[in-house]
């Protein structure tokens, strides 16, 4: 079977700073791999290179079997078929959820206003948020600007969509609403995950990578990841995790 | 009477009002225009264009405006660019509230949060279309009270076209006090009256542009 993502030897520094020495994986369609790791450890610049928010410096990034790392490609298409859900969200302030969600649609894919506005209804009560869908961000509440954000990423109908720390700017009480949606994605769509919540990694995801110094130190399904991890770097920082967060990571 | 003299020289002050406001529309039209043209210029031009308007706003914030109207209008004579009183009036005007105008834009830019741009860019959308369609709308908005302060100082600056011959509200009140000396002070008092007004009614049907397209939420 064809991988729907291959990352394969992504280098990327910052000046002198090498952020990523040469990180390789896959991803099939329709599989949630989180990624966890200490912080400053590059896994937030990973999925920036991911799209291409950030250029890298080396290796090559693969989207169903189409190097798009390679020049030729048009990186605003590219962008269309990966969606980013980011720690900020980033909502645009001048508009409402609704046109949050139908502006890439009408703008990008070129939807009729009518045909953009109705796709995008769905994709908020996908997130459960049909309710507020005139509301501008600054009177959504964090878990609902971060709902928003997730229906803006899927309305794009991308590929994978790539989620950068979702629930870390969040207060605790607001967490949970948009892990539930995510949760509710897990198999329909293809999702690579930057995430503190172990709880969310363990009942989750079909692999955790954890990352440490700019490299893949170790992957695999929870289960051994979480009892029988290989290397010690690993279980020192699940341990540490624990006791910060709890084995179910608050939730 | 001084307000028998005041009613019957209405019509010559209407006249003269006709042209600041015509005098205001024009400057206000070439400096939003070329205002806006510069603050994405140095915002999102290379270095070199950056640093042009970098120049551009340093020296037409530098020179008294008065200066400025003479530069144009008699300086250029010089070397061969005649003008009359009404254009170089208003490019006077304009390419100064450019520069100051490209200030309040390029605060606005600033002001909206990077992670916008990279929102829109992971949609797919260009760098255009994120300017058009994610900057700018938000940047207009956010101007609105800062354009107010400017349209107000280029309508009371047009006053300072008087002094290369622009026929306009003051030169108007001129005409009439010349002939009769105890018109002064109640031909001045209507006239700053009449500014007055206008300003005052500006701000307020601005303040209701501000009021209606402001961020919900993001008000103060």
């Amino acid at each position: 079977m064809q991988h729907i993502l291959e990352v394969k030897d992504v280098h990327k520094s910052y000046g002198e700073i090498r952020v990523l020495k040469g990180i390789s994986f896959t991803m099939n369609k329709g599989e949630t791999k989180v990624i966890i790791g200490t912080s400053g450890t590059g896994k937030s610049t990973l999925l920036r290179c991911i799209n291409q928010l950030d250029p890298l410096d080396r290796g090559e990034i693969w989207l169903e079997g189409e190097e798009i790392t390679h020049r030729s490609k048009s990186i605003n298409i590219i962008r269309q078929k990966i969606g980013f859900v980011f720690q900020d969200f980033n909502l645009f302030n001048h508009l409402t959820a609704l046109k949050n969600v139908s502006i890439g649609l009408e703008k990008v894919k070129g939807m009729s206003k009518e045909e953009a506005r109705k796709h995008a209804l769905q994709e908020l009560q996908r997130v459960g948020l049909e309710k507020q869908a005139h509301q501008y961000p600054a009177q959504l509440s964090g878990g609902q600007k971060q709902r928003v954000g997730i229906a803006r990423a899927l309305a794009m109908d991308p590929t994978i969509i790539l989620f950068d720390e979702p629930t870390s700017a969040l207060d605790p009480e607001l967490i949970g609403e948009v892990l539930e949606v995510m949760k509710g994605l897990a198999g329909k769509v293809t999702m690579l995950v930057v995430t503190h919540e172990m709880g969310f990694a363990r009942n989750v995801a079909d692999e955790i990578i954890f990352m440490e110094g700019g490299i893949v130190v170790e992957s695999g399904p929870p289960a051994q990841m979480f009892t029988n991890p290989k290397f010690s770097r690993t279980k020192d920082f699940l341990g540490k995790i624990a006791t910060l967060y709890g084995t179910e990571g608050g939730k | 009477m001084p307000i028998d003299s005041l009613v019957n020289s209405l019509p010559q002050l209407m006249d003269g009002l006709k042209n600041t406001i015509l005098l205001t529309l024009f400057s206000l039209i070439l400096g939003s225009t070329l205002g806006i043209a510069l603050a994405m210029g140095r915002s999102y031009g290379g270095r070199l264009l950056a640093f042009v308007v970098y120049l551009y706003e340093k020296i037409f914030r530098g020179i008294p405006l008065l200066v400025l109207f003479f530069l144009i209008y008699f300086g250029l004579t010089e070397v061969g660019i005649n003008l009359d009183p009404f254009p170089a009036a208003i490019l006077g005007l304009g390419l100064r509230s450019a520069a100051y105008q490209s200030q309040i834009y390029r605060g606005a830019i600033n002001s909206i949060p990077e992670g916008q741009t990279l929102a829109a860019y992971s949609l797919g959308m260009s760098r255009l279309k994120t300017v058009r369609y994610v900057i700018l709308p938000q940047v207009l908005r956010l101007s609105i009270p800062g354009w107010s302060n400017e349209l107000t100082i280029v309508l009371k600056d047009t006053s300072i076209a008087f002094s290369i011959g622009v026929i306009e509200l003051m030169r108007q009140g001129r005409y009439i006090y010349a002939l009769d000396f105890d018109m002064v002070l109640p031909v001045l008092l209507f006239i700053a009256l009449i500014y007055f007004i206008i300003v005052f009614s500006i701000n307020k049907g601005l303040g209701y542009l501000e009021r209606k397209y402001r961020m919900l939420g993001l008000q103060t």
